[in-house]
């Protein structure tokens, strides 16, 4: 797999050289994961085929958690009818890494249609893995007929509001957003007057050098509004945290890998480990993309990150599932 | 497909004043009262076909998802005069019109997609 661009680190913050003209990066690599690495407060991206190829400290840094995405469960579609299985095979790379992630985050779309059976599945498959705890974050398909109720019994007992929270590992602060509630006739993703006033008030006595890595399903960047894929208020949410020296914001929704670099902010964007979709206006709507059956696994994935105290770099690495 | 055409026609006749004897189209309104003339709504490709759907009050409106992914058929107004229930791949959705007025409605799991039925 060497020397293929689905391979490479996209950004590597260390090294000043790199355009950071708020560009955006579309890749082709569709449907890795990544594997994220934090080193210092720079997040870097891997793919996690890669990883063989790299020493267990450079893909480990300080601390190192997998982000999954999309999982969809209950789609049973031309596009993909095995995502049982496909969830698996990314638990079976999680678990194939030199060093144990220190966590997981699923950013969202855990089931198709909400149902019980849908969530149990992925529970089961996700308990297969090394890294024993999972952060979640509901996408739209979570909280379908009930507002989200079930989710938050599920998954967001501790959490506020729809669901959002944060949390501390290792020095960086960790803030998990719902961006899938309410949303209006013609617009994008929503966070809300109540959210925002709760990550005011969090990262309020952080010190600035405080790594921060912002999660949710829906981008917090404008990707492509035509079809729905940005957040109306991630403005606000982003100005709350300008004064902080590094934020990393992962998010999932649009199953292919996006990053762009804006200022002190990386965004990244997850594969679905279930299907991929259309590269933005690429299509004439963003449903499942269809690719030849063995093909799949390598448009899916997880994402692994890394970070490493104190030296200033944070790293997202990629994955496909082949 | 057949049914909707008739009600297009039907709507032409009433807006222009074309048509047989006024106790024909009498006769029209009255057994569309009776049993509701239905018109289909296709949901493809995430967008609602036709987004504009002009009706005559009575009618009884039908979605259906032909998508691979969910939708939802919600109306913006509050409280909300019609919602679905998430409908999956090949679901139906449907809806009598009782009342004129104008009723845009959308996707709540995907906002983009809007449409509107006007009732006349």
């Amino acid at each position: 797999m060497a020397g293929k661009l689905k391979d490479e680190i996209l950004y590597d913050h260390n090294h000043d050289g790199i355009d950071r003209r708020g560009f955006l990066k579309c890749m082709a690599w569709a449907g890795t994961g990544a594997l994220c690495v934090m080193s210092g407060g720079v997040l870097k991206s891997y793919s996690l085929s890669r990883l063989p190829e790299m020493s267990s400290k450079e893909a480990m840094g300080e601390l190192s958690f997998v982000q999954i995405s999309d999982s969809h469960m209950g789609f049973n579609k031309p596009a993909n009818p095995d995502v049982a299985g496909t969830l698996k095979a990314a638990v079976d790379k999680i678990n194939a890494l030199s060093a144990v992630p220190e966590f997981m985050l699923h950013t969202g779309d855990i089931s198709h249609l909400s149902k019980p059976e849908e969530f149990d599945t992925v529970d089961q498959i996700l308990k297969g893995a090394k890294p024993k705890d999972v952060f979640y974050v509901p996408g739209e398909h979570d909280v379908l007929n009930d507002d989200g109720k079930q989710f938050l019994e599920r998954y967001g007992k501790a959490s506020k509001g729809a669901g959002w929270y944060s949390f501390d590992k290792k020095g960086a602060h960790f803030i998990g957003l719902v961006n899938v509630m309410n949303l209006k006739a013609g617009g994008l993703g929503t966070l809300g007057h109540e959210q925002l006033e709760w990550l005011e008030d969090d990262v309020k006595h952080l010190k600035h050098s405080t790594p921060i890595v912002v999660f949710a399903h829906i981008p917090l960047w404008s990707v492509y509004p035509e079809w729905g894929w940005g957040t109306e208020d991630s403005a606000q949410a982003l100005a709350y945290l300008k004064k902080f020296g590094s934020v990393t914001v992962l998010n999932g929704h649009i199953h292919q890998v996006m990053q762009k670099v804006e200022g002190n902010v990386t965004f990244h964007t997850a594969c679905s480990t279930a299907f991929p979709q259309p590269q933005p206006g690429k299509a004439d709507s963003p449903g499942p993309m269809k690719v030849p059956a063995e093909q799949l696994k390598s448009v899916l994935g997880i994402t692994d990150v890394n970070y490493v105290q104190g030296q200033h770099a944070l790293a997202v690495v990629d994955s496909t599932l082949a | 497909m057949r049914r909707s055409v008739s009600i297009a026609v039907l709507t032409v006749a009433l807006a222009t004043g074309v048509g047989t004897i006024t106790g024909g189209q009498k006769n029209i309104l009255a057994s569309a009262q009776e049993k509701p003339a239905t018109v289909e709504v296709k949901i493809d490709n995430f967008s609602f076909g036709p987004a504009t759907l002009t009706v005559p009050v009575g009618t009884s409106v039908t979605w259906t998802n032909r998508d691979d992914i969910p939708h939802t058929v919600v109306s913006t107004d509050d409280p909300k005069s019609f919602k679905s229930k998430v409908l999956d791949t090949d679901e139906k959705f449907s809806f009598t019109f009782s009342k004129a007025g104008t009723y845009p409605y959308f996707c709540s799991i995907h906002p983009k997609m809007t449409g509107k039925v006007i009732v006349q």
